[in-house]
């Protein structure tokens, strides 16, 4: 035993010197990328796009590598010399680095956007590599073939790091010649105009004033809504109504899927289809209902295709249309949608959206919901009706009597739960009080008689509060709550239970 | 008159998880059409078996809820005011936010 607990601390002490080492290497490789961003955005202004890695020794504008690296593009009849060249001169802003931003991200890098900007606040978390990761291939020529090596956009390497930081590095290592440009922070409406027009972004690093050209060259021609929340979407929206931006808008949730490209060659807006937002209770998040990460995958790859195809203008893109995806039957609907609405409060005849509107809107009192989608966090009860999960812990040490209640559904139950927990779904509490009653008696009868405490556990200690009340209603009036839920029993008492 | 019905986005939740329903629904007594504002009112109470405010508000859908007639939406056929066919396929979907 103690040589095994002597080699792992030694092990335990290289794999802490050698993250060190790599925090080192990769911050010296961020400032290296930082200054190399810097110089091809000086190099755009003196040789106009497209982005060039080589001599144009071509008449179509194409470098030998170029040539080399988009053959396959340049091979089809339909997409040819004119699409890739239109591709190389474009610039598109993919909003979220998520589950939808990732696929998107490593298509558009791949097949030669000029430029890409990718926004997100929010760092990797191990719960996001089962679907924000999407196999990347980078040739690389060993021996005497090419070893497709494959990586994720997220790896477990950034866990704890900016998605953007994490997605811009992919990115780079698929195409090197593509420029990619990182904001990390949130988009509001106090930032959105000027990430999206980017002015005020060269503004920042004092380039338009030594070169006042690139005020237009750094604009992006096509906006990419990965997102996860309702508010989002309608500031996008409204972003690029104000600035006569296409948006390819896609979302999923569970195992269904959605995509359209509004605002764009007078199609509808975002507005126009949904003027008014849903109800907060209808806008489900992939962290409480879930999502097959395969789902967001297509759709954020579905989402590349039509920015490819309104970048290089080439096909039809699902402009007026919407494709929906049923990925349990299997089946894609490609539905017809309205046109632009002349009453459209974004985009219609007497709309009175502008900058100065936008930025002075309050997209989450409009949809009654935060832009942030951290979780929910109720707070119904009275201290007295609650309970600490370290209280808890303790009287289930001192062997007190008491039934312990998991409200969560039955499938989330089956992930993980506390040992002695008896599971009713809160949507079928009120019909089996009998069960609760019953458990309290022989949990008394136990203890000689003495009273049994209830207690009421859920996921994240909203729902909890939601069956106290209702228990208390219903005559069972010493209830508590466990507050905060499981989530709150592996911050505080077992670090070793699992969450989700 | 037989229509199909599809749910999704969601919307199948508040019908017992089932996406798909084959229905026979007829006009009522005097009218000689079925409008979907007749099917919206007959689908609430025959289809719909939970938190029917989630489906509708007023003698509409609830905001966010895409109405589609034969694939296509149903602005561009009248609304509430589109008249059914024997055989229509009409698909109610919540708009989705998550990614």
């Amino acid at each position: 035993m103690d040589s095994n607990g002597v080699e792992a601390a030694r092990i335990r002490q290289e794999i802490d010197s050698l993250k060190s080492n790599r925090r080192n290497i990769e911050r010296q490789i961020s400032a290296l990328e930082a200054q190399l961003n810097q110089l091809e955005v000086n190099s755009s202004t003196v040789c106009p796009l497209p982005l060039s890695n080589g001599d144009l020794s071509n008449s179509n504008g194409l470098s030998p590598d170029m040539i080399y690296r988009y053959s396959r593009h340049l091979l089809l009849p339909s997409f040819g010399v004119q699409g890739q060249a239109n591709l190389l001169k474009s610039s598109v802003l993919v909003i979220g680095a998520g589950g939808l931003g990732s696929p998107a991200l490593l298509y558009l890098a791949a097949c030669g956007v000029g430029r890409i900007g990718i926004v997100d606040h929010d760092v990797v978390e191990l719960n996001n590599l089962q679907r924000q990761i999407v196999a990347i291939s980078v040739n690389k020529l060993i021996g005497y073939g090419v070893d497709i090596v494959f990586q994720i956009i997220h790896t477990e390497a950034y866990i704890g790091k900016s998605k953007v930081e994490s997605a811009a590095a992919t990115c780079r290592s698929i195409n090197s010649s593509t420029q990619i440009v990182e904001h990390r922070e949130a988009l509001r409406t106090s930032n959105a105009l000027e990430i999206v027009s980017n002015f005020l972004f060269c503004f920042r690093r004092a380039v338009i004033l030594t070169f006042p050209c690139l005020m237009i060259s750094l604009r992006y021609d096509v906006v990419v809504d990965a997102t996860d929340n309702a508010p989002s979407r309608y500031m996008i929206n409204d972003c690029c109504v104000v600035l006569g931006k296409p948006l390819v808008s896609g979302a999923a949730l569970g195992l269904e899927g959605q995509l359209t490209v509004y605002n764009y060659s007078g199609g509808p807006c975002y507005r126009c289809l949904f003027p008014t937002p849903p109800p907060t209770n209808a806008c489900q998040r992939c962290a409480d209902s879930g999502v097959l990460g395969v789902v967001p995958g297509v759709i954020g790859c579905l989402q590349a295709l039509e920015a490819i195809k309104v970048a290089s203008l080439v096909g039809e893109p699902l402009s007026g249309r919407m494709l929906l995806l049923d990925a349990l039957s299997g089946r894609f609907r490609n539905v017809k949608l309205r046109g632009r609405s002349l009453q459209c409060e974004a985009c219609g005849d007497d709309a009175v959206l502008t900058r100065q509107t936008f930025s002075e809107f309050d997209y989450e009192k409009f949809t009654q919901t935060p832009l942030s989608t951290g979780p929910l966090k109720l707070n119904l009860l009275s201290l007295d009706d609650r309970i600490s999960s370290k209280e808890y812990n303790e009287q289930v040490g001192r062997g007190e009597a008491h039934v312990l209640v998991d409200v969560r559904p039955s499938h989330h139950y089956k992930i993980v739960s506390l040992p002695n927990s008896m599971n009713i779904p809160l949507s079928t509490l009120e019909g089996r009080l009998p069960e609760i009653s019953a458990a309290l008696e022989k949990e008394a009868n136990k203890e000689n008689g003495s009273n049994a405490s209830l207690f009421v556990i859920c996921r994240r200690g909203n729902d909890s509060q939601v069956a106290v009340e209702l228990l208390h209603k219903l005559g069972f009036t010493s209830a508590k709550d466990i507050i905060g839920g499981l989530e709150s029993w592996t911050h505080n008492v077992d670090p070793k239970f699992p969450t989700y | 008159m037989q229509l199909t019905l599809e749910f999704g986005g969601g919307l199948e939740l508040l019908c017992d998880s089932v996406k798909s329903h084959n229905i026979n629904v007829d006009p009522q007594d005097g009218e000689e059409e079925l409008t979907m504002k007749n099917l919206l009112s007959w689908v609430r109470t025959n289809v719909i078996k939970e938190r029917p405010e989630m489906f509708m508000k007023g003698d509409s859908v609830r905001p966010g809820v895409l109405v589609l007639v034969n694939d296509t939406d149903w602005e561009l056929s009248g609304q509430l005011e589109t008249v059914l066919e024997e055989k229509d396929n009409v698909v109610f979907i919540s708009t989705l936010h998550g990614g």
